[in-house]
Order: structure tokens, then C-alpha cells, then sequence
């Protein structure tokens, strides 16, 4: 049920009744305007998520994945110009003005950013930041607030809340830093999360427990997720649906078994051929995508993943792709010659007789 | 793990590095020490690829540091190729630092943005008066070949003008240039993206074989340090826990520590089964006051009271695998009655 509107109207709606739809974002486009030009940081993306379901965002620096999150919740610098809509339940976020989007955040709509110390202010107590939602938007008093506060920072796991409270986020640890900024987000009981490489910043062994009780907030809460990473590892264990961007555009999208299963875009398995694996024996030679992105000032006329593409045909090299329905239910790609297809196979061979030279760099 | 010893370090005439017993301390406030590192004994093997892995704060920077002499260890030796570093210093210390060089984690903060790359690159050879302006200049475009730059290309431009990974590959022939024996490698694709940083571990291994590298590999990316490493050592707040050959570390980790690290590393596999990392809640402990005894027993699932009472020594376990606990997770050696796993 995902993909561009003819995908989104072909979405079996009686199956999933209407009011499990949460947030529709269709064909949104931001782009920036540079000395240099126009950057299209985020080019026609469309995605429907439902309640409590959690969308992992995967993609390399500069794909688009952070100014798509931002995007949608309009926290946008000036020199942007948005197109497209974004529907979350009955209203339009894209139409409404600064007021109207301070009382949605937060209440509506949260976000976890990437770096805990920047995210929380450094001259304020833990227990001031973490009430100051909660009295600004549910108008508790005082007292209400700091009870509120100090059962939210027991729920994410932090030991003695009530001296947490009093303290300063210099005085936590990076892993105790990023609870108090999900406690913070989690405070007035949002219905959508956003999550922009939450666990980034943070060792493996924190990593993991942040990552569960993320999952264990939403599901107490009914919460939807949208989980920004870089990490396939990441979401192949945390997400219900997967989309991966590349330059600005939804190049694949499924359930994540299904991704994960039967990938159909050469630049989903390349990025996945990519990441050293704890399977394989040491030493072993990493696939590599060749080449690096394209500029988002002037993307590729055709596919914008040709020019580094193992499977790349004349045909990718003019003619974008559209998004297409692969054969499993909500299964999208944008791809002439997917992997794992006959005309992939004999693409990728082709190539391979006769290999174009392609560039090293990083 | 907290564990002392030097039962794992091969005989002096093997190895190019040798770290025995070092410490590394810093003042904190109120007269007290903060013990980074703490009684770390490893060797490196001539042409070999040492990994040191660990979470935040568990000192392996800080080691890496310590064999640069920057600042040099509180207590202990590094001998460098038969030449105690720790006893030199000055003039003596600076001659022999050309042949082990450092690359950085961060690659665009460790390069000059003012200066050309060229000359970036070529800045040691300068400093050390090697050759005539015309050798050195075919030097720098040769290391920058070999780290897959195009010299005519990159040679008058400077690092704002190159990727992340550009620059890191800037930093590497920047350490290459005066053709070191050893070069650590601190964090250095953790800033990085996955395909890129798939580009420089790479490189790293076809540099290693080109110029007759020993590497000492910092990361806490344990997959990572897993496709680089011939030797895996394993930190946790300032000592070694485990040092063993990579796959068989992997395979069947003797510390709890190790077994739980590799638990919380998330799978690119969504049929993998959930798995549950057997770490006792909690933090790091300050290493301010580390634990007495083993300094993991706080989060060990495998504590017994002697954990606390005596700090477990490196023993061998297995062919090529040491490891510092008294209860490890091998076989033959059955956890005590009273305790709980």
C-alpha cells in the first residue's frame, strides 16, 4: 500500500480498514535552493503508514532520508520549496502555517534526533526539559508534571529517575542521554515517531537496548514509527516495511521478509553485498558499489543509479524508471532490469562480457 | 575480563609492536586518577593486522595513543621494532617516528582545509628532507595512486572538494608517504558510509599487501574488525578481556563479554532468530573506581565471588585463544553450583 497515489488507491482498503491509516504522504518534493542551483534533496516520494507499524528509511549520506523526515514535519529551513501532500489522519501538515504545526509536535508527532547531547539542552535540568512539554501542551501544574516525568523516565529504563531529574545531560552517558530524549519525545503521548538514526551516536551493546524499548514504547502506545538508519542490520530486526532512497527518490519499498527475501533493486542488494558480515570468514573481499552519489543538483537523466549500476543498460541510462509492483503484495521498485529476473540476469551478464570501465572512488 | 597477564605475548624476536603492562593515567579533579588503560599487554606480528575492539570508553584509543607516544603511557614499555619507544625521547624519539604513522577517524577535520592536497600528502616528506622536489612529487603521486586518487586531478585541489571518503583515502596516503612499517588505523571508517566504507577497508587490505603493512586496526565494529584482523583483541574498561584469531573468536567466544557483544550486533537478516545479549543491565562502570577483581563482573551474567575478590589472569583456553576470566564459556570448564546463568 505503498508507493505513488495509483499504488495508494490500488491498496486493498477493506482489508485494512481506512482509520488504521495514520500518515499519506504523496508525491512530496523539497528542494533547496543553492548558489549553485537547485538541490533536489527529496524528489515525488509517496508512503502511507498505518498505526503502530514502524518504516525503516534506509539510504546512504545525502539520499534524502533526514530532509524527507523533516520534510513531513515541516521543520524546514527557509530556502525550500515544498510540493506534494502530507496527510496525517484528517489533516494536511503541508497547509498549515507555524502555530497551528507547534501544537502538533509533540503531541501528534515526535522526533528522536541522531546526537543526544545537541538535542538536549545543556544549561537546563533533565527534569525542566522533560516537563516543559508536558505543561506546555497538556497544561499539567507543576506537581502533575513531575510525576508524569519521573514515571516516563522509569518506563525508558533509567535507574533513579528522581535523581535524574535534578541532573544536567553532561552528567548522563550518551546511551542515558538518548532515553531522556525518547522520554521527552514520548511525553505527550505522540501517535507517530519519528527517529532519525536514533542509536548512530551509541555503542552496540546500548544500540540494542535502545532499539528495544523503542519497540516496546510503541507497541504499549500504539505508536507508528518511522526509523531513519543507514544500518540494514538495524532494520531488518526493527521494522515492519522497508524504503530504500537513493538521490532524493523511494528506489524500493516492501515488507521488510519481503525485501530481505527478494530484492529487486540492484542498488538495495549492493548496498546489502556491502556490509561485512560476521558469517563470513576474515579477510574476505567486500563487494563494493563503485563510483559514489549523484549530485542533486543535476541527478542522472535517466535511472539515477546507472552510472554505478552492475545491471546498467542503455535503455537505464535515458529513461527513468517508475515505480513498479513486483509480485508480492506491496512490493515496489524502480528498476528495468530488477535482480533476480530474467532480463536482470541477462543484463548483469551482458555487462559482464563487456565491462564498462567504471570509476574507483569514494 | 579485567584481566592482567602476559601469557598471550609471543617470544620479543617475533613481533614489530610490543605493549608490556601499560598504563595509561590521566589527573581528574580532586587528586585523583583515572586509570584509561590499565595493565595491557599485545603484541603485533610483523605483517600481521591487529584489531582492538571495545565500546566506548573501554581505552583503546587511548592505547593507540599511548603507542604514538601521544602522551606517552604512565607506566609499561612499547617496543617498536627492538627499540623501547618509552625510553626515548626528543630528537631520539622523533627519528623514529616516520615509520609508524597514524590514520584518524574523522578524515576532513585531520586534513588542513587551506592547503592543497599535494602538498597535504607531501608535507612529511618535506619535514624529513627526503629526496629533490622532483622525487617527492613522484612520490605523493604515487601513494596517491595506490589510494586510488587520480594525482593530476587531486594533487592542486583541496579537501572540501573531495567526499568523506576521499578524504580518508587523502589521510591514508598522507601516512603511507614516508613508507612506515606500522600504521594505526583509529576508527577509521566509522565516520563513514557502509559502501564507502566497504571501498577503504578494501583498499586497507590491498595497501597492506602492497607496502608490507602491520596494522593495529581501532574500531568497535565488530564485523568490521572481524574481515580486516589475523589477531583480535577484546577491551573493556582499560584491560583485555580475550585475544584470539578472528574466526575462532567469532565462533566461539570464551568471554562473556565477547559472547554479549556479538549478541547485540543487529543481523541484515530479518528470519534471524531475536537474540537476547546476556548483559546484565547498566552502564559502564566509572573508571574512576573500577570494580575490584574483574572489572566486567557488574554486568557479567557469569559473576561468582571470586570474580570479585582476585582479578582472573590471561590464560590460554583454546589453540591461539587467550582469555582473562575464571569462569569462561568453554566447554570443559562448568560454572560453579551456586551459580545462576
Amino acid at each position: 500500500m505503498i508507493g505513488r497515489r495509483e499504488h495508494v488507491t490500488r491498496a486493498p482498503d477493506e482489508l485494512r480498514p481506512y482509520s488504521r491509516r495514520l500518515l499519506e504522504v504523496d508525491d512530496l518534493a523539497t528542494h533547496f535552493t543553492t548558489p549553485r542551483g537547485k538541490v533536489r534533496a527529496v524528489d515525488g516520494v509517496s508512503f502511507a503508514l498505518e498505526r503502530g507499524r514502524t518504516l525503516g528509511l534506509v539510504g546512504e549520506s545525502g539520499s534524502g532520508k533526514s530532509v524527507l523526515s523533516r520534510s513531513i514535519m515541516g521543520l524546514l529551513p527557509g530556502n525550500v520549496e515544498r510540493q506534494g501532500s502530507v496527510a496525517f489522519e484528517d489533516h494536511r501538515l503541508d497547509q498549515m502555517g507555524p502555530a497551528e504545526l507547534r501544537s502538533f509536535w509533540g503531541t501528534q508527532i515526535a522526533m528522536v534526533f541522531q546526537d543526544p547531547m545537541t538535542s538536549l539542552n545543556p544549561v537546563m535540568r533533565i527534569g525542566r526539559q522533560i516537563t516543559e512539554p508536558l505543561r506546555f501542551h497538556l497544561g499539567m501544574d507543576r506537581r502533575e508534571a513531575e510525576k508524569m516525568a519521573l514515571a516516563l523516565l522509569a518506563s525508558v529504563n533509567i535507574p533513579e529517575p528522581g535523581r535524574r531529574l535534578r541532573q544536567y545531560p553532561h552528567e548522563l552517558s550518551g546511551g542515558m542521554r538518548q532515553r531522556v530524549v525518547i522520554a521527552i519525545a514520548l511525553a505527550c503521548g505522540p501517535k507517530l515517531l519519528f527517529a532519525d538514526e536514533p542509536t548512530t551516536a551509541l555503542d552496540v551493546t546500548v544500540q540494542s537496548q535502545i532499539l528495544d524499548l523503542l519497540r516496546t514504547q510503541q507497541r504499549e502506545r500504539d505508536m507508528a514509527m518511522v526509523l531513519v538508519t543507514h544500518d540494514l542490520g538495524v532494520v531488518a530486526g526493527h521494522t515492519d516495511e522497508v524504503a530504500v532512497m537513493y538521490a532524493g527518490q523511494i528506489v524500493e519499498q516492501a515488507p521488510t521478509r519481503t525485501l530481505f527475501a527478494s530484492m529487486r533493486m540492484p542498488y538495495t542488494a549492493a548496498l546489502l553485498q556491502s556490509i561485512p558480515r560476521l558469517a563470513n570468514a576474515s579477510h574476505t573481499r567486500l563487494d563494493v558499489i563503485a563510483g559514489r552519489p549523484p549530485d542533486l543538483l543535476d541527478p542522472p537523466r535517466g535511472c539515477r543509479f546507472a552510472p554505478r549500476c552492475p545491471y546498467a543498460q542503455d535503455r537505464c541510462r535515458e529513461e527513468p524508471p517508475p515505480l513498479q509492483e513486483a509480485d508480492e503484495p506491496g512490493h515496489v521498485y524502480r528498476c528495468w532490469f530488477p535482480v533476480g529476473t530474467e532480463r536482470g540476469q541477462e543484463a548483469l551478464e551482458r555487462n559482464l562480457a563487456a565491462p564498462v570501465p567504471q570509476g574507483v572512488d569514494g | 575480563m579485567a584481566g592482567s597477564g602476559t601469557a598471550h605475548l609471543r617470544p620479543a624476536e617475533a613481533t614489530l609492536l610490543r605493549l608490556e603492562n601499560l598504563d595509561v593515567e590521566f589527573p581528574a579533579g580532586g587528586g585523583k586518577r583515572v586509570s584509561a588503560v590499565a595493565d595491557v599487554s599485545i603484541d603485533v606480528a610483523p605483517g600481521e593486522t591487529l584489531g582492538l575492539v571495545g565500546e566506548s570508553g573501554c581505552g583503546k584509543s587511548t592505547t593507540a595513543r599511548a603507542i604514538m607516544q601521544l602522551p606517552p603511557p604512565t607506566r609499561g614499555k612499547v617496543v617498536f621494532d627492538g627499540e623501547d619507544l618509552t625510553a626515548l625521547d626528543g630528537e631520539r624519539l622523533r627519528a623514529v617516528r616516520p615509520r609508524f604513522q597514524i590514520v584518524f577517524q574523522d578524515p576532513i577535520s585531520s586534513l588542513n582545509p587551506r592547503r592543497k592536497v599535494g602538498d597535504i600528502v607531501g608535507a612529511p616528506l618535506k619535514i624529513w628532507d627526503r629526496g629533490s622536489e622532483a622525487e617527492r612529487r613522484a612520490r605523493v603521486d604515487e601513494v596517491l595512486e595506490a589510494v586510488g586518487l587520480d594525482p593530476d586531478t587531486a594533487r592542486d585541489k583541496r579537501p572540501h572538494e573531495f567526499s568523506g571518503g576521499q578524504c580518508q583515502r587523502i589521510c591514508i596516503a598522507r601516512a603511507l608517504v614516508l613508507d612506515p612499517k606500522l600504521v594505526i588505523c583509529d576508527e577509521p571508517v566509522s565516520a563513514l558510509d557502509v559502501s564507502v566504507q566497504a571501498q577503504i577497508l578494501n583498499l586497507l587490505e590491498d595497501l597492506k599487501d602492497r607496502y608490507g603493512l602491520t596494522l593495529v586496526f581501532i574500531t568497535h565494529d565488530l564485523a568490521v574488525v572481524k574481515n580486516v584482523s589475523d589477531r583480535v583483541a577484546v577491551m573493556y574498561l582499560g584491560k583485555i578481556c580475550e585475544v584470539a584469531p578472528p574466526d575462532r573468536l567469532y565462533a566461539e567466544p570464551a568471554h562473556p563479554y565477547t559472547a554479549a557483544l556479538l549478541e547485540s550486533i543487529p543481523v541484515p537478516d530479518p528470519a534471524a532468530p531475536v537474540r537476547k545479549a546476556g548483559l546484565a543491565a547498566g552502564e559502564l562502570p566509572s573508571p574512576l573506581s573500577p570494580p575490584s577483581g574483574c572489572r566486567f563482573r557488574t554486568r557479567c551474567p557469569r559473576a561468582q565471588d571470586r570474580c570479585a575478590a582476585e582479578e582472573p589472569q590471561i590464560r590460554l583456553v583454546a589453540e591461539g585463544q587467550y582469555v582473562a576470566c575464571h569462569f569462561p564459556l568453554v566447554a570443559d570448564e562448568p560454572l560453579p553450583i551456586k551459580g545462576s546463568q
